[in-house]
């Protein structure tokens, strides 16, 4: 992007939520159950059906209130958003407009400050297949509608316009993931597409007051998509600034295929959804005692989390977010710092950051399955701080001990690994490979640096292969010193 | 002549059989329904079946409760289970509900009969019964006369002997207007005392179930049976509403009763109607209440104000009859063809009035100065009605401004047939009670109803002065 311009980014997440059953009925919220079986008169829109308020998705968006700040008027009112489709059973979308559950949240990134202008309650639309025709719908021969999602309970959460870059918005959606699966109201896969996110993004000359137009860009389905699909349209605005063209309100599709958005077909007369209050239901207003159990709920949120983790282990700011990113990982590790006797609560940090955390990405894994236990990995970092194991033998134990039900120990013990750091009979295995090597010995003394290097590596590894590999390195590399002066 | 009571007492007791009582009803029905046509659906077998449970319930000692063996006739806007519930509409045509309304159920559970579907204005739109998509129903007191509507075939059903008891629908005064019109009691209960729950939704801030009935007695038993709370409405009140039948023998002695200026003086209340209301005031009087006129002056908006609420409302509940999940579908190339072809076949011409009605009054730029003004009126109007409420325990007006009217007499006129509800529809918007009580006849022999309105939750005060209005009338 030319430096005369900055973007103006705002985004919207629907995030559905993990409640076991749907918004206004008694049916299983669901991923993946045949098509049509999850359905009622209510959520399938039948005729004198009326919906009823699941309250756990209440308590769900209280607790997201009481993580991020939010304030929670006293009451908030659904509404009808009118139009047709075919994937929507009523017609019209149970939604909240002018007076949502939730407004005025933030959330800190790298010490910026993101506003979260509102989040509201709404119900999901059941699934359209079009078959034939390459799955679009003008093409297709006829399409088929699964209604177990209809009435799926989702969350909007809108940003204000504070975002400027894409690395800022990735961050900012990173960052509502780990809230919102922390607080347990969510999956929140955007693969799968428990979590969308649509982007509102404009530019301006660097200084202007006033916002550009804005276009909103759908269709991303991962961070890394989100990423791209900004900094394109932000790429794509600015020269079309340049080039003296008009910015047009619309919304544009992501394609992931060829990196570009491309300009949806406009569909006459769609933005008029005549909202109105819903009069099935009563206006919402959550008690006193709601609103309290909400912010018990809330337990220690990923930037608490890592600070600390930062602050209690001397670990890497990357080190934390990974930890704390990864499904599990951060709770391993502390339980595994907890089970500690001997050794430093960063190297257990580092064995999760790495061999563990390789070991199931290889797999796929989750690490509730894993064979190791927390204490298991306490044990292995404990035998390496003891100089039983020398790192590299640490990482074939470890390596089976993820795979295997083996304790650390017990792994050392079949395999003889314990390492020798007895000093006298390592400095008899010292003695003895200098005698038979006088050669090299006396080709160290006299060389220079590179042969030294050289011929000491050479005498090094004849005392590991003497030892069959279990001798304590630094301790043989002490004695190395000591005889060759 | 408390027809319900009186049976329900005699089956329970084992004097007479359901089935009987039943059979009696069938003969009736058999007899006069080809000249009234007050049902779509007359439901003999499955009668027989209920009456008969009803009768081995008995026999082996179970109490069926209190509307043992009572035939019942359920306004066809009701779902009921496996039996098709038309609205009077072609697009519902072929459509059976998976599932009972609430009201079907506790009417069921209480030992009633269920005789039949009735016809009705198409989805609860009209006052005359004309508006039906499987022809008129006409009043059994003169046949060449509406019922009005639009709970039309559940009030001539009443009328006939074909059911001592029905339910309806008020949204604008469905129950109490064919009540008046074809000399039964009507009640339309405070918005929120009977689940909607399995009503076809037509206006959901003004729709209430309710009962018609020969005798405020059996009104009052009906009402007892189908009010209370239900999970399955959100805007159904929590708390359970106190019983009438207790209190029917109370009198009026000390009531406060208020004669609605705006209503009795209005323009197009014919001279033989107001003089009944003048009479019912002073039966009332003469019982013991105290009677004055009181002025309301916000009511005279009513009928404005609920023809931008009701249609705007129904523009969006009438939205899922699109083709696509079940009821007519007319195909079209297009999804959006469909749809259109589909509402275009389906719907009758004031229904379609209606939905474009409310969807011009929802539309983006017109909200405010249409439906948004409409709700300052429903706000001005409880505030006006409560102020009358401080004075006053009950109002009384006329239910409905005349007599009923002669077939097709405003069928090509909206405006005249919106007018036949000018004195119910304040309740509506208000969301009170208000009940239509038979008092006297016309020169011609036609039935005057005069309404007696109550704040919410004051049903008890209403079944009083009704029984005392009833006492004096017959």
């Amino acid at each position: 992007m030319s430096a005369d311009y900055e973007a103006v980014i705002g985004l919207e997440a629907h995030v559905e939520l993990a409640t076991v059953t749907k918004l206004f009925c008694g049916c299983l919220n669901e991923f993946g159950a045949e098509p049509n079986t999850n359905v009622c008169p209510v959520c399938l829109g039948l005729p004198g059906s009326l919906p009823v308020l699941n309250r756990t998705v209440v308590e769900y968006a209280l607790r997201f209130a009481a993580a991020l700040d939010f304030h929670v008027p006293e009451e908030s009112i659904f509404a009808r958003k009118n139009y047709f489709y075919p994937d929507m059973p009523k017609d019209y979308q149970i939604s909240q407009y002018e007076e949502p559950i939730l407004v005025d949240g933030q959330i800190e990134i790298d010490g910026v400050r993101i506003g979260i202008e509102r989040a509201h309650l709404e119900e999901d639309t059941g699934k359209t297949t079009h078959m034939g025709g390459g799955g679009r719908i003008h093409e297709a021969d006829y399409s088929l509608v699964d209604y177990n999602r209809a009435g799926v309970p989702l969350m909007e959460i809108v940003s204000r316009p504070d975002i400027r870059t894409a690395e800022q918005a990735r961050a900012y959606v990173s960052e509502l993931r780990g809230v919102l699966k922390t607080i347990g109201v969510s999956d929140v896969k955007m693969e799968e597409g428990s979590m969308r996110v649509d982007a509102n993004v404009s530019v301006r000359k660097v200084g202007a007051t006033e916002f550009g137009t804005k276009v909103e860009v759908k269709n991303m389905n991962s961070l890394r998509s989100l990423g791209r699909a900004i900094d394109f349209e932000i790429e794509r605005q600015v020269e079309a600034i340049e080039a003296g063209e008009r910015i047009v309100q619309e919304t544009r599709h992501w394609d992931e295929a060829d990196g570009r958005t491309h300009g949806m077909r406009t569909k006459e007369g769609s933005s008029d959804y005549r909202y109105f209050p819903e009069p099935d239901l009563v206006p919402l207003a959550p008690s006193a005692e709601m609103r309290t159990a909400a912010a018990g709920q809330v337990p220690e949120l990923p930037q608490a989390r890592r600070a600390r983790l930062i602050a209690e282990w001397g670990i890497a700011e990357t080190d934390a977010r990974v930890l704390v990113d990864v499904e599990g990982l951060a709770d391993f590790a502390e339980a595994a710092v907890a089970a500690l006797t001997d050794g430093a609560a960063r190297d257990v940090a580092n064995w999760c950051t790495g061999d563990v955390l390789g070991y199931l990405n290889e797999t796929g894994l989750s690490i509730e399955v894993l064979p190791l236990a927390p204490d298991g990995l306490a044990e292995l970092v404990g035998l390496v701080a003891a100089g039983t194991l020398s790192r590299n033998q640490a990482k074939d134990v470890l390596a089976e001990c993820l795979r295997e039900p083996k304790r650390p120990k017990q792994v050392v013990e079949e395999r003889g690994l314990e390492q020798v750091s007895d000093t006298g009979a390592l400095a008899a295995v010292v003695d003895e490979v200098l005698a038979a090597n006088a050669d090299a010995v006396d080709e160290y003394r006299a060389g220079d640096d590179k042969v030294k290097k050289k011929k000491r590596g050479f005498l090094m590894g004849e005392c590991m292969k003497a030892l069959k590999g279990q001798g304590n390195p630094q301790m043989l590399n002490q004695l190395l010193d000591e005889r060759l002066g | 002549m408390s027809a319900a009571l009186e049976i329900a007492a005699d089956v329970r007791a084992g004097r007479r059989r359901a089935r009987d009582v039943l059979e009696e009803h069938l003969a009736r029905i058999d007899a006069s329904e080809p000249e009234i046509h007050a049902f779509n659906l007359v439901l003999a077998d499955e009668a027989r079946a209920a009456a008969d449970a009803v009768d081995a319930a008995v026999a082996a000692g179970d109490d069926p409760g209190p509307l043992a063996g009572v035939p019942i006739a359920l306004k066809d806007n009701l779902c009921t289970r496996g039996i098709p519930t038309t609205c009077s509409s072609r697009i519902l045509e072929g459509w059976r509900p998976p599932y009972d309304a609430t009201v079907v159920a506790r009417v069921a559970a209480a030992g009633a009969v269920a005789v039949g579907k009735t016809n009705l204005d198409e989805f609860a739109m009209g006052s005359s019964t004309e508006n039906s998509a499987y022809g008129a129903t006409r009043n059994p007191r003169d046949t060449s006369r509406v019922p009005g509507g639009s709970s039309g075939g559940s009030a001539a059903a009443v009328a006939a002997g074909f059911a001592p008891l029905s339910l309806g629908s008020d949204t604008g005064g469905s129950i109490r207007q064919p009540a008046a019109l074809c000399g039964t009691v009507g009640v339309k209960p405070t918005y929120g005392a009977v689940s909607r729950y399995g009503l076809v939704a037509f206006a959901s801030s003004l729709d209430q179930i309710g009962p018609f009935a020969g005798s405020v007695a059996d009104a009052a038993l009906l009402l007892d049976v189908i009010a209370g709370p239900d999970p399955l409405d959100s805007t159904s009140s929590p708390v359970a509403p106190a019983a009438v039948s207790p209190v029917l023998r109370d009198g009026v002695a000390g009531l406060r009763i208020g004669l609605i200026d705006e209503l009795v003086d209005a323009d197009g209340v014919a001279p033989e109607v107001r003089e009944a209301v003048d009479r019912a005031a002073a039966a009332l009087e003469a019982a013991g209440a105290t009677v004055e006129r009181v002025s309301v002056p916000s009511v005279v908006y009513g009928l404005s104000a609920y023809y931008l609420i009701a249609p705007a409302e129904a523009s969006s509940n009438l939205a899922r009859y699109d083709g696509v999940r079940y009821g007519l579908r007319v195909d079209g190339g297009d999804v959006a063809t469909m749809n259109a072809r589909t509402r275009d076949a389906g719907f009758g011409p004031e229904v379609k009035r209606r939905i474009m009605l409310g969807t011009y009054a929802l539309s983006a730029g017109y909200y405010d100065a249409y439906y948004g003004k409409a709700q300052k009126v429903r706000t001005l109007i409880m505030r006006d009605f409560a102020g009358a409420y401080e004075r006053f325990d009950a109002l009384l007006s006329p239910t409905s401004p005349t007599v009923a009217f002669e077939l097709g007499a405003k069928a090509d006129d909206p405006l005249a047939m919106y007018l036949s509800d000018i004195c119910t529809i304040p309740t509506n918007l208000a969301g009170h009670a208000a009940a239509s009580v038979p008092f006297g006849t016309d020169r011609d022999g036609l039935p005057v109803g005069v309404q007696v309105l109550v704040d919410a939750v004051q049903e008890p005060t209403m079944f009083r002065v009704m029984q005392a209005l009833e006492e004096a009338g017959s």
